[in-house]
């Protein structure tokens, strides 16, 4: 499949502001985080924001999205707008929260079921997102069990890596738990190795030959013969080749995996490493080489895609 | 077709209307994308086309439409369309034009062509390439009086059209068809498309569905190879040699018709045997000149004859007429004439030659590339299927000897062959080869087999000679095309020059009944065998796809005289509907309307569209105004014509006689009293066909019609037209034959060996000394296989198949020829944006073991290299390909500045003409002369006859097609 | 609604007989002209006239060599044209993935539509498609596919005759056929079930009503029974075959 940059790009920040939020979330309900700390709300919201506004440019008609909300019954890409925008809702009550509030405030009961629909919010979302890709049978690469698991993760381990770095101690001036900053790098340290494992195995499994289709099997000639395409219905590029017939060269493939497969596993073990010895700037730079792992993936995970429909060119 | 209830749906969707109406009207005309000339209907709305669609009651399509036809839509909108004449102010080739108004245009043109015409009207070389009106503009030519005119069957296929003719009065090539309804087995040689595209197709279906074994011979397994029962991958230019074992066998095995042959054929006429002698194997007739056979003198006892003791028994036989009915005809034996010449039936000279172990399977098989175990087994299909399963037609018919029959039997074998059989040099005798085989399966127009389409059968050869001489009136004396029965028919000058530019009726090229285009610009260029003044050019795009050596030939077109500085050739006046390759080489350019803005007319006259039950013939009618300062070419040529003052062309006090245009020329004028170009409608009132005084109101009756007329024949002249009195009077009535009398097919090609006479020094015509032999050898009276013609330098009277080897084996190993693919016209796809989207390019294919072996990797850039030049271009695999041979859709590949195409376009950057490796010209054989690349009979282009090898590229995998020629001599 | 209808029980649906079709894109060419000026077009082109032209098609005509073999019964190579289009699954994806309902199936009579003034342009259903049956350009926005000619079949302005899929209708040799697949009396039904029609990649689950009939048999060399095989006499002496004479004595009539 070809690799969009508005649909990574939406993939990978909503997927980041969708762990952030839920790590905030699950933060501020257990009090790990300061209620009043807005900036990682504000940073998630800005995240999924730009993500949701990616997919939305991504659209052939993009006045048109609010219609995307109408088919929740049997579409992820619906359930998923829906979620988006239903989880808008509790991060903006905790963001409202913010404002000072003096007395007993009837927001302020609000906030435990807001912090715990945000972080539910998230997941959905997420998990909405991951089906998306998950759900299309005729790309083995997306249809299978590896998916679903590996956004969630991934979004986690953004999420994560983005509290770490937004929640350096010094950043804040006022009380709050430092211990807390263990939990982050704790998560990120130790969803690290499944993030990148898991994608390893995903890999290995993808490298498997598994019958996916052929000029033969997706033709039905191949009840008379073995089958190779002769001539094709167009010798140019068409939309069907340009959007599903990107073909990546093994041997790129094999150095991109490799990159994000460090990058992802090594990045907060660059924290744990640096940070003593550099400061908040080992935080930013672990994030930007976190990212940077799971840009790579996210544009391997399209690019190493395979559509079904590409067995009728032969390819 | 399923009857669906209409209902009231309950859809979501916004604004799905279901009764919508699709236009605003409907105009029902005639296509013009391809020669095919299917019914169109043209839905209009809003002032534009909105689609064109099949027309379901039109005899040729029957309501289908090829991916041409439904996209001429795109080419009626072609940003490509010309829009105003233009006058050339740059240098030749450069296109640079400046506007025009008509009139300016049309002086000029008066201007070049009066002063020609005054001094010498065979100096105007009038060519109107695809021409689908030539019933005009032969007789225009004619008019104007210049023998120089031609349209492109020259390049196309002249064999096919030439041999069928001169065989059978009729032809595979547009006159005749397979019986689509009864055949049992398609033989299909050599057609990747043809002009019957859609005919063909719907028959091929009709096959399908009823399980008739279709076989396809030919080099490439595609189209309608790909869905042939049998594909025989032959060697390209050896068909006449499988053939020739296909009868081998069917002699050998006496699985022959020979009734059939005797009676409708001249098998059993006697050939004289007088070695030498100025009548030598000519047929023995009497006094009268009626062609006289032997028959079986009527006897008690019919004793077996011993082989060992030959000439026994023929003293039980006496001469006859060849033509008396109820008689026994025989075969074979050497009979002596009553007065003391000696003779022998055709079918024995025939026989002798295919029994030969020159045909037999074992001896072809290699140079065909065929197994002998296929030869034999496909020949003894034929035979089993003409004669095991022949069909009966409880049907009564009249012969044309009177005798009634109570049913019609059918040979269900049916044949077809188009250009791969035509476009070699070979193809004349090979195409005769196959219309023997026909005959000795008793297989034309039977029941189940070839057919004729009406107006065809005509007499083989039909009577009209070619024009030659200028009447006092300036007009010649005929249509300048036509067949020459004899020497004397030729179109040569006192010492047996060609006195045509294009050296067609020469000794050079005797039947080249369509003329050679292809020839035209070598030889004006070349002053040989005289300089011409005006090259006036309709409907061809001879500075590209149209021309061998296309490089050369753009060359020679800009080429200015040195001693003069004039350009050799001084004027070209160029007709197009588009921005062709060759606009940029004319001087003067005329723009045509496109095809749904013009009348025309397919007229029984010119090339029909009947079918094998029906007569049939159409006009176009517009359907749009043009949009620009066009004019349909017929209406400018008309116009020229009244200016010019041409007889025909203006009455008694010179003013015009159809200032209306074609419309009205194809209402008002008559050829012979009664005969027009339409058939439909005709007499005053409109109830005459055929023949009947013009009817003003002939159009309107087309136009309701559908813009077609068809009249059936009746059902007891459906078969065995040649010689079927219920067809005979239906065919005269109609002005189709002048008389009833049988037609005889030429088994024995009495006709050619006049020739061969003429050339062995008989007779008052006699060939020059330098085509004495070469006359002398192809002029066989009997059909014969010869390899390419550049390696057989040293004449042979037989053919020796074994030691045959293609031309320049070692060197140049590979046969390289093309196809038409079947969403494109030529060079016109192009310019349609539908179109180019399925080829943009095209592709060198070749087997994966010739590519194997030449060590070519799929879609590799490789080079083509004829001893013309080499051609870079993309190699692709494909298994459908005969080993030995290469192939490529043709005319993909375009010019930059052509076509309104960008200039980085594919066509114009990657996608190749094979053109540039075609030679127009054979290799000198003994230094003097240099004879045309095409058949020595009728003077087809041999386009494939083209031999070709591979060879490296240092980047095999960076695009780009490139062209490598050798110089050519006298060229800048 | 992108939900699924209840199963129909009128399947409309294209039957391509891969025995006779020659690959000639008439059928590519007339769906193209017939949409393109129709209520669910128009299908753009990009670069018409330049470097890389594409456009939208509802149809399109591939090709394939096909090499058979001992297991397949003789050995043979084989040229197959292969038509592509809708083929108006009965549960596909491309309607359920789709999450503004403008991916639909006709609940009367099983055709798969888009509305094009409900779609987005979000390219899942095109995704979803193993067909390749979804086009879809930029400078439309919205996703275009074969309607089965929707606008023709029921259209009362049309002659009856015409009331057909464009491409059946312009199909030179009549490899297509139209009608209800849900009928089993149904013509093409028949010749389904006459001719071992078969759907395409069954393995999705979608259910495809369109069919596919299988090249029939060739009957060439390769499985000539031995009767019809010739016997090829091997000795067979080229240079001793009966002479010419031997036909004098054959009794012919004129
Ligand atoms: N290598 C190779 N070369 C071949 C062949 C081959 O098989 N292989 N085939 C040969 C054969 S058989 C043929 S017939 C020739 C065909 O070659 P051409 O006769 O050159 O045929 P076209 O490319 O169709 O070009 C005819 C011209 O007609 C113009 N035209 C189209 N419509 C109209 C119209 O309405 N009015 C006017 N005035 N002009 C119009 C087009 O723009 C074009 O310039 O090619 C020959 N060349
Ligand atoms: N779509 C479309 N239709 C056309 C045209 C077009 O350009 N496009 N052009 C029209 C014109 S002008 C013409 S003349 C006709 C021509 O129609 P066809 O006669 O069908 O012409 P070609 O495409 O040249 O096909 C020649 C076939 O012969 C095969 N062949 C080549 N050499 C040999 C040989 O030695 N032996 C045998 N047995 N086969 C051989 C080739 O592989 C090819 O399949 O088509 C007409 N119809
Ligand atoms: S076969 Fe020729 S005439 Fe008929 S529709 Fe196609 S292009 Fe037109
Ligand atoms: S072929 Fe593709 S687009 Fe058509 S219904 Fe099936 S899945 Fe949907
Ligand atoms: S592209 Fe249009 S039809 Fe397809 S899924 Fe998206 S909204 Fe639905
Ligand atoms: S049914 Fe209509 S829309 Fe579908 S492929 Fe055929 S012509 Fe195109
Ligand atoms: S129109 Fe018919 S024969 Fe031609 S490609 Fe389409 S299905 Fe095949
Ligand atoms: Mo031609």
């Amino acid at each position: 499949m070809r690799p969009t940059f508005s649909i990574i790009l939406f993939t990978v920040l909503s997927g980041a502001g969708y762990g952030l939020l839920f790590l905030c979330g699950l933060g501020m309900a257990i009090d790990g985080l300061p209620a009043n700390d807005s900036a990682p709300l504000l940073v998630g919201g800005l995240l999924v924001s730009v993500g949701l506004m990616a997919s939305v440019g991504h659209l052939g008609k993009p006045m048109r999205a609010w219609r995307a909300f109408s088919q929740w019954r049997s579409s992820w890409l619906s359930r998923e707008g829906i979620a988006a925008l239903a989880t808008y809702v509790p991060l903006v009550v905790l963001l409202s929260l913010w404002f000072p509030c003096r007395g007993n405030c009837v927001w302020l009961s609000l906030r435990i079921p807001a912090c715990l629909l945000l972080a539910a919010g998230c997941v959905v979302t997420v998990f909405c997102t991951a089906n998306i890709y998950a759900c299309l049978k005729p790309i083995r690469a997306w249809n299978n069990a590896y998916t679903l698991p590996l956004y969630l993760l991934l979004g986690l381990y953004s999420g994560a890596m983005l509290l770490l770095t937004l929640d350096w101690p010094p950043v804040h001036s006022g009380a709050y738990d430092a211990r807390m900053q263990w939990l982050w790098l704790a998560t990120a340290i130790i969803i690290a190795p499944s993030c990148a494992l898991l994608k390893w195995r995903y890999w290995q499994w993808l490298d498997t030959r598994a019958v996916t289709p052929d000029a033969g099997s997706a033709t039905g000639l191949d009840r008379i013969g073995s089958v190779q395409s002769f001539e094709q219905p167009h010798t140019e590029e068409n939309y069907l080749t340009h959007e599903m017939g990107f073909v990546l060269a093994r041997k790129h493939s094999r150095r991109l995996r490799r990159i994000a497969f460090w990058l992802i596993l090594l990045a907060p073990l660059a924290v744990f490493a640096l940070g003593w010895l550099i400061g908040w700037p080992a935080a930013w730079l672990a994030l930007a080489l976190g990212m940077t792992g799971i840009f790579v993936e996210r544009w391997l995970f399209f690019a190493e895609a395979k559509h079904a429909v590409m067995a009728y060119y032969g390819r | 077709m399923v009857a669906l209830r209409t209902m009231a749906p309950v859809v979501p969707h916004a604004r799905l209307e279901l009764n919508k109406p699709t236009g605003d009207e409907v105009k029902t005309t005639t296509c013009y994308m391809c020669a095919c000339r299917c019914g169109i209907r043209a839905h209009l709305k809003n002032g534009r086309v909105r689609y064109i669609d099949g027309n379901p009651k039109h005899p040729v399509n029957r309501g289908v439409i090829c991916a041409k036809g439904s996209a001429g839509i795109m080419q009626h909108y072609s940003p490509a369309r010309l829009s105003k004449p233009l006058l050339r102010v740059g240098e030749r080739g450069a296109g640079e034009f400046r506007e025009i108004e008509w009139d300016e245009a049309l002086a000029l043109a008066t201007k070049w062509l009066g002063d020609i015409r005054a001094r010498d009207p065979d100096q105007l070389a009038f060519f109107t390439g695809r021409d689908q009106s030539q019933a005009l503009t032969g007789w225009w030519a004619q008019a104007y009086g210049t023998i120089n005119y031609a349209a492109h069957g020259g390049f196309c296929s002249v064999n096919m059209a030439a041999a069928g003719m001169y065989t059978l009065g009729g032809s595979f090539w547009e006159f005749g068809e397979p019986d689509w309804d009864l055949t049992k087995y398609l033989m299909l040689w050599g057609v990747a498309e043809d002009h019957d595209s859609n005919p063909i197709k719907l028959g091929l279906g009709k096959l399908k569905a009823r399980g008739a074994k279709i076989v396809a011979i030919n080099p490439v397994r595609s189209g309608y190879g790909a869905i042939a029962d049998e594909w025989v991958p032959i060697n390209p230019g050896t068909d006449g040699l499988l053939a020739g074992a296909f009868i081998h066998e069917l002699l050998r095995t006496d699985r022959i018709d020979l009734d059939y042959l005797v009676r409708y054929t001249n098998a059993h006429h006697l050939v004289i045997r007088a070695p030498g002698a100025a009548d030598d194997g000519m047929i023995a007739r009497d006094a009268e000149g009626n062609a006289l056979c032997a028959v079986s003198a009527p006897r008690e006892h019919h004793p077996h004859p011993d082989p060992l003791r030959e000439g026994e028994d023929l003293k039980a036989s006496r001469i006859d007429r060849a033509d008396a009915v109820d008689i026994a005809p025989l075969v074979v034996g050497e009979y002596t004439l009553p007065d003391g010449r000696s003779a022998v039936p055709a079918f024995q000279l025939f026989a002798e030659r295919y029994l030969s172990v020159e045909y037999a399977p074992e001896s072809v098989a290699q140079a065909c590339g065929v197994s002998v175990e296929t030869i034999c087994r496909l020949a003894r299909e034929l035979a089993e299927t003409a004669f095991d399963q022949s069909i009966t037609l409880k049907q009564r018919w009249t012969d044309a000897w009177g005798r009634e029959h109570a049913e019609m039997v059918g040979r269900p074998i049916a044949m077809h062959a188009m250009r791969g059989i035509s476009a070699h040099a070979n193809g004349f005798h090979t195409c005769r080869t196959l219309h023997l085989l026909q005959m000795l399966l008793g297989a034309i127009d039977t029941p189940g087999s070839f057919r004729y389409q009406p107006p065809y059968p005509k007499s083989a050869p039909p009577p009209n000679r070619p024009g030659k001489t200028r009447r006092p009136n300036g007009t010649l004396d005929a249509g300048p095309l036509g067949y020459v029965h004899a020497p004397e028919d030729l179109v040569v000058d006192a010492q047996g020059d060609p006195r045509r530019i294009d050296k067609a009726f020469s000794w050079e090229h005797p039947f080249a009944a369509h003329g050679m285009l292809q020839n035209v610009i070598a030889n004006a260029h070349a002053g040989d065998p005289y300089r011409i003044d005006t090259l006036f050019l309709f409907m061809a795009n001879m500075g590209w796809n149209s021309a061998m050596n296309t490089t050369a030939t753009r060359q020679m077109l800009c080429d200015r005289d040195p001693a003069s500085g004039e350009y050799r050739i001084p004027h070209i006046i160029y007709a197009d509907a588009y921005d062709s390759e060759t606009v940029a080489f004319a001087d003067l350019v005329l723009p045509d309307t496109t095809y749904l803005e013009r009348h025309d007319c397919i007229s029984l006259l010119d090339r029909p569209i009947s079918d094998a039950d029906c007569a049939a013939d159409a006009i176009r009618q517009p359907v749009m105004q043009p949009d620009r300062d066009v004019r349909p070419f017929q209406d400018v040529l008309l116009e020229l014509g009244a200016r010019l003052k041409l007889p025909g062309l203006v009455d008694d006090d010179g003013a015009a006689k159809y200032p209306r245009g074609y419309a009205q020329y194809m209402v008002e004028h008559e050829r012979a009293p009664g005969v027009g170009l339409l058939a439909g409608w005709r007499g005053a009132d409109g109830a005459s066909e055929g023949i009947g005084a013009p009817n003003p109101d002939q159009l309107a009756r087309y136009i309701e019609h559908g813009c077609h007329w068809h009249r059936e024949i009746p059902a007891a002249g459906r078969y065995y037209k040649m010689a079927n009195r219920d067809y005979l009077e239906w065919a005269k009535a109609l002005g189709f034959v002048g008389s009833t009398q049988p037609i005889v097919m030429q088994f024995y090609a009495e006709t050619l060996q006049k020739f061969r006479l003429a050339a062995q020094g008989h007779g008052a015509a006699q060939p020059p000394e330098k085509d004495r032999e070469r006359v002398a050898r192809f002029f066989d009276p009997l059909p014969f296989w010869y390899g390419s013609l550049e390696e057989a330098k040293a004449p042979s009277p037989q053919p020796s198949p074994q030691t045959m080897k293609p031309s320049g084996e070692s060197e140049y190993p590979l046969c390289a020829i093309t196809q038409r693919p079947m969403f494109m016209y030529h060079s016109w796809g192009s310019q349609n944006k539908w179109l180019r989207q399925i080829a943009t390019r095209n592709y060198l294919y070749l087997h994966p073991h010739t590519a194997s072996a030449n060590g070519v990797a799929d879609e590799d850039w490789i080079w083509l290299a004829a001893p013309r030049g080499r051609i870079r271009v993309q190699a692709k695999l494909h298994a459908g390909t005969a080993p030995g041979t290469v192939w490529t859709w043709n005319a993909i590949g375009k010019r930059k500045g052509a076509w309104a195409l960008s200039a980085n376009a594919p066509e114009n950057v990657d996608g190749f003409l094979l053109n540039h490796l075609i030679d127009e010209s054979l290799p000198a054989g003994d230094g003097k002369t240099r004879y045309a690349n095409a058949d020595p009979v009728t003077g087809q282009a041999a386009w494939f006859d083209l031999r070709v090898r591979i060879e490296h590229d240092e980047n095999p995998r960076v695009d780009g097609h490139r062209i490598e020629l050798v110089p050519t001599k006298g060229l800048p | 609604m992108t939900s699924l209808p209840p199963p129909t029980a009128k399947k409309l649906g294209l039957v391509i007989d891969l025995d006779t079709c020659v690959g000639c894109h008439a059928c590519a060419v007339a769906c193209k002209e017939w949409n393109d000026d129709g209520d669910f077009g128009p299908l753009l082109d990009k670069e018409p006239y330049g470097k890389e032209p594409s456009g939208v098609w509802f149809n399109r005509v591939h090709s394939y060599a096909v090499e058979q073999d001992a297991t397949h019964g003789a050995s043979r190579e084989l040229t197959v044209h292969f038509p592509r289009s809708c083929l108006h699954c009965e549960t596909p994806d491309c309607v359920t993935v789709c999450p503004t309902g403008a991916s639909y199936k006709r609940a009367e009579d099983g055709i798969v539509l888009v509305d094009a003034d409900k779609c987005i342009g979000c390219q899942l259903c095109s995704w979803a498609c193993p067909y390749g049956a979804r086009e879809f350009s930029m400078e439309r926005g919205t996703m275009q596919k074969c309607t089965l000619c929707v606008d023709r079949i029921y259209n009362e302005t049309l002659d009856e005759e015409d009331r057909q899929p464009a491409c059946v209708m312009a199909c030179p040799t009549r490899a297509r056929h139209f009608g209800d697949l849900g009928d089993e009396n149904s013509a093409i039904s028949k010749l389904v079930a006459e001719r071992d029609g078969y759907a395409l990649m069954p393995e999705y689950g979608y259910q495809p009503v369109n069919r596919y009939l299988p090249p029939r048999p060739r009957r060439d060399g390769c499985n000539a029974t031995p009767e019809t095989k010739v016997a090829h006499e091997e000795q067979l002496d080229r240079e001793k075959l009966p002479g010419v004479l031997r036909w004098l004595d054959r009794a012919l009539s004129r």
